[in-house]
C-alpha cells in the first residue's frame, strides 16, 4: 500500500509497474501534493511578503516551512519507493493540508494584511520567537505547574477515595461525612480561595489545598457510588468462600468500584485544572498560570498564547497519563473510549 | 473436651467427605414494606452423608431462599438448620453455593476467579496445586488466563463450578445452576456435576425446576409446594447412574410429580 500503488496488486510485479495508477491513488498523490503546497505557500507568504511590525525569526520559519511542504510534495510523488512510510503519512495528509492553509491564512491576517486587530493577534513566528527565546523560562513554568497540580490531585484522589470507600462500606461513617459532604462538596473551590490564602501558610499550599479539594469531591461522591452498586451477589460468593470482612472490602468492592473511581477522577482533573490556572493567577508566583497573567502585565501577546499552547499541551498529558493507568489497570474490560 | 471433639470431626471428614444436612421446622418470611411475606412454611428433610438431593418446585416458591438459609447466608426467621448435628450460623466454605449466575469476578481472570476461595481463608501457599487440578476437571485448563467477559455461558458456569469444588466442600449447594445454559451444554453439564459428585463423595443440594434435570442427577427429589414452600413429596430415585432421560420407570416418576405440581394433563 502506497500512494503510488497501482490497483490491486498482483503476484507478477513486473505486470502491475505498466499498470495506469487508480483513481484513488491519484487523489492520493494530489492530497499529498496539495498539502505541501500549502506549506510550500506559507513558507513563501512568510519570506517574501513584508512584515507590518516587527517580529523575529520569520525566515527560520519560511525555511522551516519550505522543507517540510517540499518534503510532503515529494513523498506524494514518489511514496510508492517506501510502502510503510507512505501509509503512515496517508493518515496525516488531511491534517498536515488543513494545518498548513490554516498556517497561511493565520500568517496572511495578522503580520502580512493585519486583518485582525495588532498587536493582540501575533502571527506564527511570534509565537516561534517565544518559544526560542523564552523556553527556559515556559519550560520552568511547566514544572511548577505540573508539580502543583499533581501533587493537589494526588492528596485529593488519595482522600476523596478513601471518604468514597467508607460512605460506601460504613454507615457510621455516613452519618457524620455525608451531611457535611453535601453542605462542602457542591461549593466551587475558587470560592474558597481568598480564606485559603491567609489561612495557609503560604500560597502554594493554599493552592494544593484547593486543587485537592475540587478533586476529592467527584471521586468520593463516584467512590461512594461505585462501592454502593457493587453486585450484591459478589458479596454473597465471596462470603461463602470464607471471606473475611476486609476481603470484602479491599477484594471485592474495591476492584468492583474500580471503573465508577475513575469516572470521578477524570472529572477531578478536568475541574483541578480550572483550579490550578486560577491559583497561579491570584497567588502562587510560578507556573503557567503565572506566566500568562505575567505576559499580560507586560503587553507581551505573543507568550500569552505560547502559554496556553503549552497548558494545553500540559493538561492534555495529563489526562492522557490518567486515560493509561486506567487502561492498564481495567485492562480486563472491553475498551470503550479510546483517548 | 471441645477443642478434641472439633479434631475428631474433622479428622473423620478429612476421610470421610460430605456432611449430615439436617432441616428441622424452618420457616421463613421477607418483610416486604413493613408486611411480611412467608416464603417458607414449617420445612424439615434431612440430607444424609454424601446423598444427591432435588429441590423440585414452581419457580418462585422459595427453594433459593432455603438454599440461603443451608448456606448460611441469612438466619431463617424461625426453626433450625445443622450441619452434623451443629447449629448453621453463618456461611463457610465447606458450604460452598453455585449460584443460577456464574458471578464470576470480572477483573480476575479465570485462574484467579477459582483461587477466591482459597485466597479468602489464607490458603493459597499451601494449596495452590489444586487451582490447575479442580481447572482440569471441569476441562478448562486451557483457559486459565481468559477473563469472564471472554467465556461462554456454559464455560462460564464451569469456572464458576471449579470455584466451589477447589476448596473440597463438604456439602455443594447448586442453586439453578444450569437454568441458564442451552439446552446441549445443559444436557452435558448435568452428567458432569454427576460425575464429580460421584467421584468426591459431597453432599449435594440441588434446586431446579426442570422435573427431567432432578430425575437424571439426585438421588432424592423433594417436591416443594407453591409459596410459601411446603413439602409435598420426599422420592427416593434409586437407580444406577448413568441414568437414561427415555428409561419407562423414570417417564412414570416424571409424571407422577408433574401431577403434583397441578401439571397433569402436561406432555
Amino acid at each position: 500500500m502506497s500512494l503510488l500503488t497501482f490497483d490491486a496488486p498482483r503476484a507478477d510485479k513486473a505486470d502491475v509497474r505498466y499498470r495506469l495508477p487508480s483513481r484513488a491513488t491519484l487523489a492520493r498523490v494530489a492530497l499529498a501534493v496539495a498539502a505541501g503546497g500549502a506549506w510550500l505557500a506559507f513558507a513563501g507568504l512568510t519570506a517574501y511578503w513584508p512584515d507590518q511590525g516587527d517580529w523575529g525569526h520569520g525566515s527560520e520559519l519560511a525555511a522551516a516551512a519550505g522543507i517540510l511542504g517540499g518534503a510532503l510534495a515529494l513523498a506524494g510523488v514518489l511514496g510508492g519507493l517506501w510502502p510503510r512510510g507512505a501509509a503512515r503519512l496517508r493518515r496525516s495528509t488531511p491534517w498536515l493540508l488543513a494545518l498548513g492553509l490554516f498556517f497561511t491564512l493565520w500568517q496572511a491576517a495578522t503580520a502580512k494584511f493585519a486583518w485582525l486587530p495588532q498587536p493582540f493577534f501575533p502571527p506564527p513566528h511570534a509565537l516561534l520567537e517565544v518559544f526560542v527565546d523564552d523556553w527556559a523560562k515556559l519550560w520552568t513554568s511547566v514544572v511548577a505547574s505540573t508539580q502543583l497540580e499533581l501533587l493537589g490531585f494526588a492528596a485529593g484522589a488519595g482522600a476523596g477515595f478513601i471518604i468514597g470507600v467508607l460512605l460506601g462500606c460504613f454507615s457510621a461513617f455516613g452519618y457524620w461525612v455525608h451531611p457535611v459532604m453535601r453542605l462542602i462538596g457542591p461549593l466551587p473551590s475558587i470560592a474558597w480561595l481568598p480564606i485559603a490564602f491567609f489561612a495557609f501558610p503560604s500560597s502554594w499550599s493554599a493552592s494544593i489545598f484547593l486543587i485537592g479539594l475540587t478533586t476529592a469531591f467527584p471521586v468520593a461522591v463516584l467512590t461512594w457510588s461505585g462501592v454502593a452498586s457493587v453486585n450484591s451477589a459478589y458479596y454473597d460468593v465471596a462470603r461463602t468462600l470464607g471471606a473475611s470482612r476486609a476481603f470484602l472490602v479491599f477484594k471485592v468492592a474495591i476492584p468492583a468500584a474500580l471503573p465508577h473511581v475513575f469516572v470521578g477522577l477524570f472529572m477531578g482533573l478536568g475541574a483541578s485544572f480550572a483550579v490550578l490556572v486560577v491559583a497561579e493567577m491570584m497567588g502562587v508566583k510560578a507556573g503557567l498560570g503565572f506566566y500568562l497573567q505575567w505576559s499580560q502585565g507586560w503587553a507581551a501577546y505573543a507568550n500569552m498564547y505560547a502559554a496556553l499552547l503549552v497548558m494545553s499541551l500540559m493538561c492534555s498529558g495529563l489526562v492522557t497519563l490518567l486515560f493509561r493507568v486506567r487502561d492498564r489497570l481495567l485492562s480486563y474490560q472491553k475498551a470503550d473510549v479510546q483517548w | 473436651m471441645v477443642s478434641l471433639a472439633q479434631t475428631s470431626a474433622r479428622e473423620r471428614a478429612a476421610f470421610e467427605p460430605g456432611v449430615e444436612i439436617a432441616v428441622e421446622e424452618v420457616s421463613h418470611s421477607f418483610d416486604l414494606e413493613g408486611a411480611p411475606l412467608p416464603v417458607l412454611d414449617g420445612v424439615s428433610f434431612a440430607a444424609a452423608r454424601g446423598e444427591f438431593v432435588a429441590l423440585l418446585g414452581p419457580s418462585g416458591c422459595g427453594k433459593s431462599t432455603l438454599l440461603r438459609l443451608v448456606a448460611g447466608l441469612e438466619p431463617p426467621t424461625s426453626g433450625v438448620i445443622t450441619e452434623n448435628g451443629r447449629r448453621i450460623s453463618g456461611p463457610d466454605p465447606s458450604r460452598v453455593v453455585v449460584f443460577q449466575d456464574p458471578t464470576l469476578f470480572p477483573w480476575r481472570n479465570v485462574r484467579d476467579n477459582v483461587a477466591l476461595g482459597l485466597e479468602a481463608q489464607g490458603l493459597l501457599k499451601t494449596r495452590r496445586s489444586r487451582i490447575d487440578e479442580t481447572l482440569r476437571l471441569v476441562g478448562l485448563e486451557n483457559f486459565t488466563k481468559a477473563y469472564p467477559h471472554q467465556l461462554s455461558g456454559g464455560m462460564a458456569q464451569r469456572v464458576a463450578l471449579a470455584r466451589a469444588l477447589v476448596n473440597d466442600p463438604d456439602l455443594l449447594i447448586l442453586d439453578e445452576p444450569l437454568g441458564k445454559l442451552d439446552s446441549l451444554t445443559r444436557l452435558s453439564m448435568q452428567g458432569e456435576i454427576v460425575n464429580l459428585w460421584r467421584r468426591a463423595g459431597f453432599t449435594a443440594l440441588l434446586v431446579t425446576h426442570d422435573v427431567e434435570e432432578a430425575l437424571l442427577m439426585a438421588t432424592r427429589v423433594i417436591v416443594f409446594s407453591e409459596r410459601p414452600a411446603s413439602i409435598k413429596a420426599d422420592i427416593a430415585i434409586d437407580k444406577p447412574y448413568p441414568r437414561h432421560r427415555d428409561d419407562p420407570d423414570l417417564i412414570a416418576r416424571r409424571r407422577e410429580i408433574l401431577g403434583l405440581l397441578g401439571l397433569h394433563d402436561s406432555w
